[in-house]
């Protein structure tokens, strides 16, 4: 009863609009959300859904018939969007032959690292009473690391701890900061009066959670992968992740850490490495895993109250877009 | 902080408002234990000894906050949690459109070929060859490039079985691999025989000993053994 009145009202719909309209409604056009009955309604739906479809495989299989009847004329093929692609464009990109950033970069405190004038010296610390986690993430962390030592920090101001630091020639200094018993941030900072980084740290993974993992990282020097580090705050932070690890590397040790930015997330990968033959290579998991998010950039040593940022980031200001990054 | 006495009288019900009277103790810790018992010097002895044990008290915590301040405090931050997902989200995504071992493998594939590795690897003539064919497109015959590939590969392997490295098989697989596109279809039936035999081996392998992790390392004088082994399954099967 109720069915057939709502089918006899909806072609009398139908039938009244074309003649009041004067033109020709083909087929009659009521949307499927206006359906009070939600059983038809998802029927209908379906319904739709199932036609589009089909639309859609249709007009894909003409295009690729024609693609292929045109062989070589074809078009170029469309490159789907991705954020990558869609980058807002930063103006602080660095260009690869810009001489004022290579002069800025000979210039900065990295300077004698790379100029081979001091050796990197690490020291590893965490925030206070660190838990078991964070201890062990400490000490694979100084596994990787090579020439670096963890040190407990049993209450100690890290400002007092910097100027003995120094004198004791240490290059780095890291902080793991934790989080009811994870790590999740690491403050990383220059020694001698070097920029100080504070990122927010997630994602860690120790080595015994790593599926197929090798062996553990032997004593080698290990080579380091920048990638991605395209505009001028990220150089000075994959400058600054570079001078962590000696010079020159070991190639007998095969051992490769990896810095990979991806849309502001730095992952960090330490691998093993087999070349297999020129075009293919195998590589190896051993080592933690983390991933970092930059949070700010201070210009001298860590000091929170008083020091110059170089560059913080502000939700509200720099979050605005999907598609804007600034590493 | 400085403490103060209160003391109430019952007389003074009342009057709420002046129910209690204040007095201002001084800061020195003895002489403050003295005014308290003057002030309060009707009281019962016990009313006045439990006075002067909050009063030590409330003396010993004020210490320790002026203590604490000057300390560094550990600040708490509040997480907002749709931010927290929203980075949390963001990361995954991240990772996914990273493909971190593909970025890494092109990364020492590019630096391998760049000669960063110096003299370590014994891969370079093969972009030597590449270099050769497209030099000798245009002039030389098919024949002519075959012949010449074979020799070198020939050599090659003449140098990597005296050599008696690790990667020498993996390199003779891929080598001969490649060079079957130009072609050569006898190298390429053998090649598929290797092949087999070699998955084979390392599926055998396998099931001895650890599952494989990674990029096998095998030795050659191991492969040889699998060769026996794989066949002999065979014959057990075709005796029961």
């Amino acid at each position: 009863g109720g069915d057939g009145a709502g089918g006899g009202a909806a072609p009398a719909a139908g039938a009244a609009a074309e003649a009041a309209a004067g033109r020709v409604l083909f087929p009659p056009t009521f949307s499927v959300s206006e359906i009070k009955n939600k059983q038809r309604r998802h029927f209908m739906f379906q319904r739709w859904k199932q036609q589009q479809r089909k639309e859609k495989l249709a007009s894909r299989k003409k295009r690729r018939k024609e693609r292929e009847a045109l062989g070589d004329q074809a078009p170029p093929k469309p490159v789907p969007k991705t954020i990558e692609n869609q980058r807002i464009y930063d103006e602080t990109t660095v260009d690869p032959n810009d001489e004022e950033v290579a002069f800025d970069e000979s210039t900065d405190e990295f300077a004698p690292y790379f100029n081979r004038q001091t050796i990197p010296k690490i020291l590893i610390t965490t925030s206070d009473r660190p838990r078991g986690r964070t201890v062990r993430f400490c000490e694979q962390l100084s596994t990787v690391i090579p020439n670096s030592h963890v040190y407990y920090r049993r209450g100690l101001a890290l400002k007092r701890i910097i100027p003995q630091c120094i004198a004791r020639d240490f290059t780095d200094l890291i902080v793991i900061n934790e989080d009811r018993k994870i790590p999740n941030g690491l403050v990383l900072s220059h020694l001698p009066d070097g920029p100080t980084a504070h990122f927010r740290m997630s994602s860690v993974r120790l080595r015994k959670e790593i599926k197929r993992k090798g062996k553990e990282p032997t004593e080698h020097v290990p080579e380091v992968i920048l990638n991605n580090f395209t505009t001028r705050l990220g150089h000075s932070i994959g400058r600054m992740f570079a001078s962590l690890f000696p010079h020159d590397p070991q190639f007998i040790g095969r051992q490769v850490a990896t810095f990979h930015n991806q849309r502001d997330y730095i992952f960090f990968r330490f691998h093993r490495y087999i070349f297999k033959s020129e075009k293919k290579v195998g590589i190896q998991e051993l080592g933690p895993r983390f991933t970092l998010k930059l949070r700010s950039l201070q210009k001298g040593t860590f000091d929170s109250k008083f020091g110059e940022y170089e560059w913080i980031h502000k939700r509200r200001e720099m979050d605005t877009s999907r598609r804007k990054f600034h590493l | 902080g400085r403490c103060y006495l209160y003391v109430k009288t019952v007389e003074r019900a009342a009057f709420p408002r002046r129910l209690w009277e204040r007095v201002l103790l001084s800061s020195n810790y003895e002489k403050a234990l003295e005014e308290i018992d003057e002030n309060l010097i009707y009281w019962p002895r016990f009313i006045r000894h439990k006075c002067k044990q909050r009063f030590t008290k409330i003396t010993q915590y004020l210490i320790r906050i002026r203590k604490l301040t000057l300390k560094r405090q550990r600040k708490l931050v509040p997480l907002s949690r749709k931010i927290e997902r929203r980075e949390k989200r963001r990361e995954e995504k991240a990772l996914v459109a990273a493909q971190l071992d593909n970025a890494i493998e092109k990364e020492l594939l590019e630096r391998l070929k760049q000669a960063t590795y110096g003299d370590i690897y014994n891969f370079p003539i093969h972009a030597f060859d590449k270099a050769l064919q497209q030099q000798d497109a245009e002039s030389d015959s098919d024949t002519e490039k075959e012949e010449e590939e074979e020799d070198e590969d020939a050599d090659k392997r003449e140098f990597v079985e005296a050599d008696d490295s690790e990667l020498s098989d993996f390199e003779d697989m891929d080598k001969l691999e490649t060079s079957s596109e130009e072609g050569q279809e006898d190298k390429s039936s053998s090649e598929e025989e290797e092949e087999e035999r070699e998955k084979k081996a390392v599926r055998s392998k396998s099931k001895g000993k650890t599952p494989l992790k990674g990029p096998a390392r095998k030795k050659r004088p191991y492969i040889e053994i699998e060769y026996e082994e794989e066949t002999e399954p065979a014959t057990k099967t075709k005796t029961t």
